[in-house]
């Protein structure tokens, strides 16, 4: 992984694996701390305490092809290679929410990479799940609200409407993307 | 700034197409993209982009692109996976470009390009 944007589509997946109905995703940047946090929060079917204890180790994983899963691990050290933190909560039946934070100045810190996209395509690609995504810094806050969306546009026109996805693009570009600019 | 409102303007006018789509939904061919742990790491997320750009820009309404989880060939991904017409065509090592290959010449033309696909290497 070279971007953190890829290792929130990565957790994203494992939400909608989750059977989750709800995916809310975070970015906050405080450049005046010189510190950034992204969080991913699912309604999706949890996990015990005895699972979430392993969870992190490359060794444990629900799919069955391999023995390994590298996801949470990868976005783990990404957060702690560069001045940050790492934590993940879950309840069974409940949810989970996996959240990391970086030093934005960190010689180590991955860039985020290309955010937007990854948002447009979960937004686009996932029809039966909903996604609340939230962009906070200094310079403002944006929201996009896939609920909103499919209020506006109706049960015959889907978000992966190649003339929606167009709209999207350019929505999260100037809504959320410009908030951070090229600054993450 | 793009707003809401833009999409519900947006809304109004697709509406009036939606009849005429419907009619050429038939024959679909399905694409589909490993997007797990390997997938994304490897640079799936480049390969459906070119996909979905693609057949944007070809205006292919009978074929639906999606993404899959785990495949089981991490070491083979990014994997490209065509269904059509009750056959499985499974591309993989996939770059952007290759992606826009397949789908001029196997999605528009109809020959499976068969330098990319599992066995021929």
């Amino acid at each position: 992984m070279r971007e953190l944007a890829l290792n929130v589509l990565d957790i994203s997946e494992n939400s909608l694996s989750a059977g989750a109905r709800l995916v809310t995703l975070e970015l906050e940047a405080d450049f005046g701390k010189d510190r950034m946090r992204i969080t991913i929060e699912d309604d999706g079917c949890g996990m015990d305490e005895e699972m979430l204890a392993r969870v992190t180790d490359p060794f444990t994983t629900t799919r069955t092809t391999r023995k390994v899963g590298m996801g949470l691990p990868l976005f783990k050290y990404s957060a702690e290679s560069a001045g940050g933190s790492f934590s993940i909560s879950s309840q069974k039946g409940k949810g989970t929410r996996v959240s990391a934070e970086y030093q934005i100045g960190h010689v180590d810190r991955m860039p985020l990479g290309d955010f937007g996209g990854v948002v447009l395509q979960l937004v686009t690609m996932n029809p039966s799940v909903d996604f609340l995504v939230r962009v906070r810094t200094d310079g403002g806050e944006g929201t996009l609200d896939t609920r909103e969306l499919r209020g506006i546009l109706g049960e015959d026109i889907p978000l992966g409407a190649p003339e929606v996805r167009a709209f999207l693009k350019e929505y999260i570009q100037e809504n959320l993307v410009s908030l951070y600019g090229g600054r993450l | 700034m793009k707003s809401l409102e833009e999409l519900r303007a947006l809304r109004e006018k697709m509406k009036s197409q939606i009849d005429n789509r419907s009619v050429a939904s038939t024959d679909e061919t399905v694409i589909k993209v490993g997007m797990a742990t390997c997938g994304i790491a490897a640079g799936a997320r480049p390969v459906l982009d070119a996909l979905l750009d693609e057949a944007d820009k070809r205006q292919l309404h009978n074929v639906s692109i999606s993404q899959t989880g785990c495949i089981g060939m991490c070491r083979l991904e990014p994997i490209v996976e065509v269904f059509q017409e009750g056959q499985k065509y499974t591309y993989i090592l996939m770059t952007p470009e290759k992606a826009r290959k397949v789908v001029v010449d196997h999605i528009v033309n109809g020959n499976p390009v068969k330098e990319y696909l599992i066995g021929e290497q």
